[in-house]
């Protein structure tokens, strides 16, 4: 661990960040939100029994580069994206933010979430865990080059299908 | 939900007016989804898992087959088994984790403990029970029928059922279709399980699975994403589809779409989305099938994708990448799904993240598709609460045609599901 890169980001700019994209993607402002990436960002929700595995040899619930999720984006925004439209309302809180390391030019960090999911005709649905991410500064501006949801449920059972970006 | 029968047939058909109906009671009825249970799933072979997910002696996982808590293990000597996980003396599960590796299974109630066969290996305090008291007669009882086609294992609670390769029939090419594309005839599940459940009628799953005409609406934004990425899947004109496939009826309950291929396969057909850099080892393990299979074995396992549905609730999609998946009704309006992906243990890492890659974007829970059906099967449950004032599901495409002619695009194959599962409920062999 690079001790001096870590010291150079606050908890306060860590929390800012991950509030602030809370924030869009709550609101759907997902051009915004993908502004928060770099270039070559990763985004994963690993299975549910297998928390800790690599997409290289694992099934995931989700496992996108940025070339996917551009195109879930473009996806989410379609009317034509059934499962999420109408769009559901999500509520998310994120709580317990630590930065945690540095792995070479990136600052990891993490942080815990509940994000209700609510849709017309269907359940509360609650999504717990939390989060890790690879962060990386870049112009003066702290971005998002990996984020894991890590769910706690031990299936995804009654939260059926991850079609928002958690 | 107070539910009163309405006491009409569930499949009506009408050759003469091409017609063919499903009462949507079917999807709602609490009565029916109680006799499903002892007329469907205790009478049917069930799928229980793969060989290659137990690789060592003492390799187990714990679920749920036709509703029974089951352990599938594979014992010291290498047998794979399929054990009820309820101990003999005050029925608590013995094996309460999800998976793992066992020396014995140890019931946490009373202290019994189990080999990995089964057998009773120790009772503390035997002393306490009286002279007829045998351990060789106390283990945990197995399934009634366990039995495997090329290391799909299969339960059947019917003792009397005909064995598996006589049921599964002609389905077994299908199978063997998807094996073809291992060098060494061996597949294995990839770790990583995918599960959840949709809030519909677990028969709504078995129609959505194998049916073509839903693509072009439900999925648009897929085929977007395709287009996107450099893939022509444009219907030719006339065509609701890229490519023109048909619907077969296996025999026995079981079919399957056969469709020419224009989306992909990591076995062994290129396009744009795998990358120009992918495309010299793509046509290097196509050489591999050719040389191993023959052109013609090897264009039909690389050149076609095939939905398969092995009854009542198996489901194999052979196209983009391979998924094993299957679904058990947790109420009339619920269903419980479990996927897997399926390659070939030769696969390299580079193969093997391609083929994960391909899945994840068309299947499972955070998948470009999967969410869309489950939204569509989802809003059909919606609907069937109005059961009694629009009673009738129609699966009517392609009746005026010959058996041979049914398109993917068509619901012959569909009805080859209903008219068994009809057969089956009304207690007909």
């Amino acid at each position: 661990m690079n001790e001096m890169l870590a010291a150079t980001v606050s908890r306060a700019e860590v929390e800012d960040l991950f509030y602030h994209e809370a924030d869009l993607l709550d609101s759907w402002r997902l051009d915004e939100w993908l502004d928060l990436l770099t270039e070559d960002a990763a985004y994963y929700v690993p299975p549910n029994d297998r928390p800790d595995a690599d997409a290289r040899y694992t099934l995931f619930t989700i496992a996108d580069d940025m070339v996917r999720l551009r195109e879930r984006i473009i996806r989410l925004k379609d009317p034509n994206c059934h499962a999420e439209y109408p769009q559901s309302r999500t509520r998310r809180m994120i709580g317990n933010v630590r930065v945690t390391g540095s792995e070479g030019d990136l600052i990891c960090a993490a942080a815990n979430f509940i994000v209700h999911r609510f849709r017309y005709n269907d359940l509360d649905r609650v999504f717990v865990g939390h989060y890790r991410y690879k962060l990386k500064r870049q112009g003066g501006r702290l971005k998002i080059a990996e984020r894991r949801a890590i769910l706690d449920a031990q299936e995804l059972g009654q939260l059926g299908s991850v079609s928002f970006i958690l | 939900m107070n539910y009163q029968p309405s006491g009409h047939d569930f499949v009506v058909e009408n050759p003469a007016q091409q017609k063919f109906f499903v009462n949507r009671e079917v999807f709602v009825s609490p009565d029916v989804f109680e006799r499903e249970k002892r007329a469907i799933f205790d009478r049917c072979w069930v799928y229980v898992g793969h060989g290659s997910e137990l690789k060592n002696p003492g390799d187990f996982k714990t679920r749920p087959v036709a509703g029974r808590p089951v352990i599938f293990c594979r014992d010291r000597e290498g047998t794979v088994r399929a054990l009820i996980n309820c101990c003999r003396h005050r029925g608590a599960l013995v094996c309460r984790e999800r998976e793992g590796n066992a020396r014995q299974f140890y019931c946490m109630y009373h202290g019994w403990t189990y080999h990995p066969d089964g057998r009773l290996k120790s009772v503390p305090g035997e002393d306490a029970y009286g002279g007829t008291f045998d351990k060789s007669e106390m283990g945990l009882v197995p399934v009634p029928r366990l039995e495997h086609y090329r290391d799909f294992y299969f339960a059947n609670f019917d003792a009397e059922a005909v064995d598996l390769a006589t049921y599964l029939g002609k389905a077994k090419d299908y199978i063997d279709l998807v094996i073809d594309q291992s060098p060494s005839g061996r597949m294995q599940i990839i770790s990583g399980t995918q599960e959840y459940d949709i809030r519909a009628n677990w028969k709504l799953l078995v129609e959505n699975s194998v049916d073509d005409y839903h693509l072009v609406s439900t999925h648009s934004t897929w085929l977007n994403y395709m287009r996107n990425s450099g893939v022509n899947v444009t219907p030719p004109k006339g065509e609701l589809l890229p490519t023109r496939g048909f619907g077969k009826d296996l025999g026995n309950g079981h079919l399957t779409t056969d469709n020419p291929n224009y989306r992909g396969r990591p076995v062994a057909k290129w396009i744009s989305v795998y990358g120009e850099d992918a495309k010299a080892d793509i046509d290097a393990m196509r050489n591999e099938l050719v040389a191993r299979l023959g052109s013609a074995r090897a264009a039909r396992v690389a050149d076609t994708n095939r939905n398969l549905a092995i009854f009542p609730n198996l489901v194999i999609n052979d196209g983009s990448s391979v998924t094993v998946r299957h679904f058990y009704p947790v109420a009339p309006d619920r269903m419980h799904v479990t996927a897997w992906a399926l390659g070939p243990v030769e696969e390299t890492e580079a193969q093997r993240a391609r083929r994960l890659h391909a899945f994840l974007t068309f299947y499972g829970p955070g998948g470009f598709a999967t969410p869309d059906d489950v939204a569509a099967l989802e809003a059909a449950q919606l609907g069937f609460a109005a059961w009694r004032e629009v009673p009738w599901s129609d699966l009517s495409r392609g009746m005026g045609k010959a058996r041979d002619e049914q398109l993917a695009t068509d619901e012959g194959h569909l009805r080859v599901f209903w008219r068994k599962w009809n057969e089956m409920m009304e207690g007909r062999p």
